[in-house]
């Protein structure tokens, strides 16, 4: 557009207004609830070891949520957050990119992770934030990061890592960039995927991160997962347009919103995504539509805020059984096979679980690594006046005061 | 060795910076083809390129969530906030993000190539937005280094450390002063320590520490007081945080007495950490009470900036009735 307001320039002459949901957004669906293609849908182009290794990786998250789930109802870990329901909108869009791609995620994508390698050790590591954690027992659980794995390492505050990520796209465009034309001047290799909720949505950050990302050309997939609840608070709390597809339009993003349960349908809309963002530099929105079938997290009851008629109604397609429909469908999976390697993952998950909570805490000096490439001089006073109090009362400091020399 | 003024000095760092390293941006709101609403990076857009040197949305808090991104992917990072009166939308990301990023990933990822230049404080009939010296906000969250320096040479050389600094770095820059200081720079390259304060001015009766602007009300100050005899040691603090303890404590042993002086309110400001941190090192040296020469506790005036700012004269008076506690 070139005028200085920058907008197109139709004119009208009666007076009318646009509808606040003019739009009328479409879902994608690919997949029918018994793992048949949908007529006139194009079945994306997935081979049977990137199709088994997402199955898998979906029934590994199931089993490990179930697990730690029970694990914090023991007292075994302080918290935890499930994705029940949303394992095919996470897994099957991690599957849709190179494993080079950064992921900025929100908390509740530990299916990316996993899909990526993460270890059955390393997630215990960090969840019982013993010494063997990358991050030394510094966070609440489940706020993973993996340098290696190119997944950024987990913020509380919600949103932060929208803005973040436009950043982080800007930085892998720059050498591709010509510096006379400020255009690209060859494909970008490598992008970022930034997961968020509807309720993240609402943050100043997201406003920021996509307006900013559209102007400045940022190759970054942003992917909200609307999965109806902010904790307790439901979407029609949140926002009264018409999901969050509708306001990438506004921010001149192209956009689209897919059926979070099909597992299929979020892949080829990521894989699409990806290749619009390598050949562009552009970034792009895609929405996903689920239900949080469980809690927000270990610290909410969802009976006090929603009916079980609701989760009733809301549930009935399980993302797993409705991919797995399509693999019997293939003949690329062995049911029995794969029910016995379930049982295997549950005994596995109980026995590093069982190793992970007694690995010692880390040692006191980690209190203060970190917090500056090289400790600054007043913190390490305070480390030394800390220290001598700790060895003057050992008895109160259990954890580290045998370690201390 | 030239003439110039700070912005000048700015601008020879930046461009150092950018000629340094193909990946290193610099971006905030009017830095453009414009080069900023004071001219800090003139010329540097055309130079590097728009894809480097550009302007953002106007938005204080995406222009900090870009910037710890951008440094997290491990390109040098040179944010401007246009005036530090905005920071604000931008807390978040700062003392929750960049201040944060290697701690809370065990230093899996960090934003140490980050650095925040905002221009802060009064003097230019500003009023309550666009003369304020937040300082001590962000000298409360671990994690940041803050830098203020009080003239050109020690802009160009505190800001080339900040921005090769693995930290994430707020560089205050005294706007009163971008055009008003004015001296001799070098044209090559240079490094001024972060973290290490600077005795300007040798003396015996009393010490006097400020920083950025503020130098130069409390040198006014001692020179005033020499006249009456009394022998000032004037230091210049440059990093708030770190800040040097040990060459601030030295010179108060020797002199027995000291005086902070900043534009900020004087509560909770940075001087009340120096006060108690030099009550507790030279406690047994002292021949009077710390005293304080800071802004009120109002927001910024306009009308009565006169009245408000702790001018030479307050710094002064204070000088006179210290050493005759």
């Amino acid at each position: 557009m070139s005028n200085p307001n920058n907008v197109s320039q139709n004119i009208m002459h009666e007076l009318e207004f646009i509808d606040g949901h003019a739009l009328n957004i479409a879902t994608l669906k690919v997949l029918d609830a018994n793992g048949e293609i949908y007529p006139g849908a194009v079945e994306p182009d997935m081979d049977q070891d990137t199709a088994l290794h997402l199955y898998r990786t979906m029934r590994f998250i199931r089993a490990l949520d179930e697990r730690m789930q029970a694990a914090q109802r023991q007292g075994r870990v302080s918290f935890y957050m499930q994705c029940l329901g949303e394992e095919a909108a996470i897994t099957a869009s991690a599957a849709a990119l190179d494993k080079n791609d950064m992921i900025m995620a929100q908390y509740r994508e530990q299916a990316a992770l996993r899909y990526r390698g993460y270890t059955l050790e390393q997630f215990m590591n960090q969840m019982f934030s013993n010494e063997l954690d990358p991050a030394k027992g510094r966070q609440m659980p489940i706020h993973y990061g993996s340098k290696a794995l190119n997944y950024m390492t987990i913020s509380s505050p919600l949103a932060t890592q929208i803005p973040q990520a436009t950043g982080y796209a800007y930085g892998q465009k720059i050498k591709h960039v010509d510096k006379d034309t400020n255009t690209l001047s060859s494909q970008i290799d490598n992008i970022t995927m930034c997961y968020f909720g509807e309720g993240a949505a609402s943050e100043g950050d997201f406003h920021a991160g996509l307006n900013m990302a559209a102007v400045l050309k940022a190759p970054v997939i942003f992917f909200a997962r609307n999965n109806g609840y902010a904790i307790s608070t439901p979407a029609e709390e949140q926002f009264a347009g018409d999901g969050i597809a509708s306001r990438g339009v506004g921010y001149g993003i192209k956009t689209i919103r897919v059926d979070g349960t099909d597992a299929l349908a979020v892949y080829a809309a990521t894989k699409k995504a990806r290749e619009i963002c390598t050949m562009t530099g552009e970034p792009i929105l895609v929405e996903s539509i689920a239900y949080r079938v469980g809690a927000h997290s270990t610290s909410d009851d969802p009976s006090g805020y929603r009916s079980k008629q609701e989760e009733a109604d809301n549930s009935e397609t399980c993302p797993i059984k409705r991919f797995e429909g399509w693999l019997i469908k293939k003949q690329w999976v062995d049911l029995d096979a794969e029910n016995k390697l379930d049982e295997q993952v549950r005994e596995e998950i109980l026995d590093a679980l069982k190793v992970a909570e007694k690995v010692a805490k880390p040692e006191l000096i980690d209190l203060i690594t970190d917090v500056y490439d090289t400790p600054i001089p007043a913190l390490t006073k305070q480390f030394d006046e800390l220290e001598a109090h700790i060895k003057k009362h050992p008895d109160a400091y259990p954890t580290t005061a045998g370690r201390l020399k | 060795m030239a003439k110039v003024n700070m912005l000048k000095a700015i601008n020879s760092a930046l461009e150092i910076s950018l000629n340094e390293n193909p990946m290193a941006c610099i971006f905030g709101e009017d830095v453009g083809v414009f080069g900023g609403v004071f001219r800090a990076t003139s010329g540097l857009q055309e130079q590097f390129g728009k894809h480097r040197v550009f302007n953002t949305p106007l938005t204080e808090q995406g222009i900090l969530g870009f910037a710890n991104g951008l440094a997290a992917f491990g390109a040098p990072t040179i944010a401007e906030i246009q005036f530090a009166d905005y920071i604000f939308p931008a807390f978040d990301q700062i003392v929750n993000e960049s201040a944060k990023f290697r701690y809370r990933s065990g230093n899996e990822f960090n934003v140490g190539n980050l650095t925040i230049r905002t221009p802060y404080g009064g003097g230019i009939a500003g009023g309550l937005y666009h003369s304020q010296s937040p300082e001590a906000y962000f000298a409360h969250t671990p994690g940041l280094k803050i830098v203020v320096p009080r003239n050109p040479y020690e802009a160009k050389g505190l800001l080339r450390a900040a921005i090769k600094d693995q930290n994430p770095v707020i560089f205050f820059e005294p706007k009163r002063l971008y055009r008003a200081s004015i001296g001799e720079v070098p044209e090559d390259d240079y490094i001024i320590p972060l973290g290490k304060a600077q005795v300007v001015k040798e003396g015996s009766d009393v010490t006097l520490l400020a920083w950025g602007a503020q130098m130069e009300i409390i040198e006014d100050a001692a020179k005033q007081a020499e006249e009456s005899g009394i022998s000032c040691e004037v230091i210049d603090l440059r990093s708030i945080i770190p800040w040097d303890v040990e060459t601030i404590a030295k010179s108060v042993t020797k002199t027995g007495r000291l005086i902070v002086s900043h534009e900020a309110p004087i509560t909770n400001g940075f001087g009340s950490e120096i006060a108690a941190t030099i009550a507790e090192e030279c406690f047994l040296h002292l021949e009077s009470p710390i005293k304080r020469v800071c802004g009120l506790d109002t927001p910024y005036p306009l009308a009565l900036e006169k009245e408000y700012i702790p001018d030479a004269l307050k710094v002064l008076e204070a000088i006179k009735e210290s050493v005759s506690f």
